[in-house]
């Protein structure tokens, strides 16, 4: 018990000291899950405009399935991408395992039906009245789309810090397709399994408050937005 | 000039008629009000008018020219009207951007944008308000942001859908008051409707009365009022004594009272309505012109307002009279007091 408090103690010194290592890991696991989320975004926000607006056949059982995936584990993810970039995989050739960019591809595959189905909530939330308001003001189709996505713009970012959290808190893609390797792949999650498993308490602790510090930063700038 | 024409237009919801065979002409310049209780298909008339909605059949015409549609068309013959919904709705950001945007959609200039906002915002009374959110404001001003907003793309044609209805008599009166500044200001043609009968005679140079999706009558402000053509419409109008009676030569029997009309009926059944204020209540029997006296009992008195509906039962008959507080209390009415009624002969209405 002494030697956990010990290590609590020594946790925080190196957060106070911002230690190089542990500002690093935390820096690159920003960087990767906001890369992934922003990525996801530029294709998550428009496609999920496209699926709410349009009506297709098929919209409804695809709703459902973007809404079951919500939770998929991200080992599956892990799998998934770590078969297909692997060496005898479709795209082993592009040498890409075990670097930021197949964590990035992973994250976007991890946290698109959040971004998607949200979406596509948010924008099924704004009052139907709005749209036509729009138009009986003289607004065309597409002027109508822009102020409705307009009015569900809080719900949509609400939906980009959702992705954000869940990207930045997973371990199965940062661990299988990552590899933890120092430097270049480790991560938060990632280097706190291998630290905590190598006796390295402190190091291991130090970086569980900040994943947590950041979880807790997500989910209050979250109950702001979802509060306007 | 006819600006707007609507050709024998239904509408329906699955298995609800809501509009059953509409013919209607807006003349150019004029308020039209459509007036009718809830339910009745006012304000699924006037958005077809606006073409959010297609009829199921008939066609509509503005200018002439069939715009029954969609797509280019429909939003060309949108863009000369402005459309203000029932609640009011505004957009999540503040309110110069609400007024703004049916200007920037049309691609008006931004300083042309801000000097029109800017006036019609001291006209709706709202300058101080012009950076607030427009989803803080109370119901009244939302509503003023709503006719302001529609205003502002200067329309050939206002749709307002019951612009008061859920407000307090003031915010009423502002409403109301900012109606007609429009009108006067710039003569756009207005459809509005209302259920609120005192309203459209206030407001509107002609009626409509819509009931249950037909059309039951067509008229000038006071006509409908004063001579309302069936039953529906004299029930609408607040004609609270209705009766069902038997018409024979110039008199009529409501159950076994003799009524004088004045007038010959042909033989047959029908409905008699008399207006609640046009009955006479007294103690002694008078001896005037009026040839329909009875004699009856009070059963019931309610106060509503100013005024007081004294119900008096005649044989099996309840007559609802409208008096004011004072009659009431200089002749001392209480219920089970034993009065005179009379009424005119020509303050009947007849209908068969
Ligand atoms: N989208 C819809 N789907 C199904 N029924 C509808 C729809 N819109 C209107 N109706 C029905 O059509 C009828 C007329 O409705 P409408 O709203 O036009 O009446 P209104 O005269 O405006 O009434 P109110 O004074 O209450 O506003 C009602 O019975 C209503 O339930
Ligand atoms: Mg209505």
């Amino acid at each position: 018990m002494i030697e956990v408090w010990h290590a609590f103690i020594k946790a925080i010194e190196l957060i106070v000291s911002l230690d190089p290592e542990v500002m690093e890991i935390a820096g690159r696991s920003l960087g990767i899950s906001a890369t992934s989320v922003i990525l996801a975004s530029l294709i998550c926000l428009p496609l999920g405009g496209l699926i709410h607006f349009y009506r297709f056949p098929g919209k409804r059982v695809l709703i459902n399935v973007i809404q079951t995936l919500f939770s998929i584990p991200s080992v599956c993810i892990g799998l998934l991408v770590f078969v297909l970039f692997s060496r005898a995989g479709p795209i082993g050739g592009l040498n890409l395992l075990f670097t930021p960019t197949t964590m990035v591809i992973g994250h976007m595959m991890l946290i698109t039906p959040i971004l998607l189905g949200l979406t596509i909530s948010a924008l099924s939330g704004v009052d139907k009245a709005i749209k036509d308001t729009a138009l009986s003001l003289g607004a065309s189709d597409f002027q109508a789309v822009i102020i409705i996505s307009k009015e569900a713009r809080f719900a949509i970012v609400a939906a980009i810090i959702m992705g954000f959290g869940r990207a930045v808190s997973e371990l199965g893609i940062a661990l299988m397709v990552g590899g933890n390797i120092r430097g270049f792949t480790r991560v938060l999650t990632s280097a706190i399994a291998l630290e905590s498993q190598k006796g390295e308490l402190e190091m291991a602790i130090a970086l569980g408050i900040i994943l947590l510090s950041l979880s807790f930063i997500v989910n209050v700038v979250l109950n702001r937005i979802q509060q306007r | 000039m006819v600006i707007v024409e609507v050709r024998n237009l239904s509408k329906r919801f699955g298995e609800k008629e809501s509009l059953k065979n509409i013919n209607i002409k807006v003349e150019s310049g004029e308020v039209l009000a459509l007036i009718g209780p809830t339910g009745a298909g006012k304000t699924t008339l006037l958005r077809l008018i606006d073409l959010l909605d297609m009829p199921t059949s008939g066609r509509i015409y503005f200018d002439d020219t069939d715009v029954t549609q969609l797509g280019k068309v429909g939003l060309e013959t949108r863009r000369r009207m402005a459309f203000v919904s029932q609640k009011p709705v505004v957009f999540n950001t503040t309110v110069y951007n609400n007024i703004a945007y049916g200007l920037k959609w049309r691609g008006v200039g931004k300083s042309s944008i801000r000097q029109k906002v800017d006036n019609i915002l001291e006209m709706v009374n709202l300058s101080d308000h012009k950076n607030r959110n427009a989803g803080t404001l109370s119901g009244g001003e939302a509503q003023r942001v709503a006719i302001a907003r529609a205003i502002a793309v200067e329309p050939e044609v206002l749709l307002l859908d019951e612009p008061t209805a859920n407000l307090d008599p003031i915010s009423t009166s502002r409403i109301e008051e900012l109606i007609t500044n429009i009108i006067h200001r710039y003569g756009t043609t207005i459809v509005m409707t209302t259920h609120d009968m005192a309203q459209g005679q206030r407001l509107a140079d002609r009626i409509v009365v819509l009931i249950n999706g037909e059309v039951h009558q067509v008229g000038e402000r006071s006509e409908v009022f004063a001579f309302p053509r069936d039953r529906e419409v004299a029930e609408f109008v607040g004609m609270k004594n209705i009766f069902l009676v038997e018409f024979k030569g110039s008199k009529a029997w409501l159950q076994n009272l003799e009524v004088e009309l004045g007038r010959e009926m042909k033989d047959a059944q029908g409905y008699l309505a008399i207006r609640p204020e046009d009955i006479v209540i007294s103690r002694e029997r008078l001896s005037s012109s009026m040839r329909n006296n009875f004699r009856g009992v009070i059963s019931k008195i309610i106060r509503e307002g100013f005024y007081y509906e004294v119900q008096v039962k005649v044989g099996w008959v309840i007559f609802k009279v409208l008096i004011t507080g004072n009659a009431l209390s200089e002749l001392d009415l209480r219920e089970g007091a034993s009065i005179y009624l009379a009424f005119k002969s020509t303050a009947i209405h007849t209908f068969q």
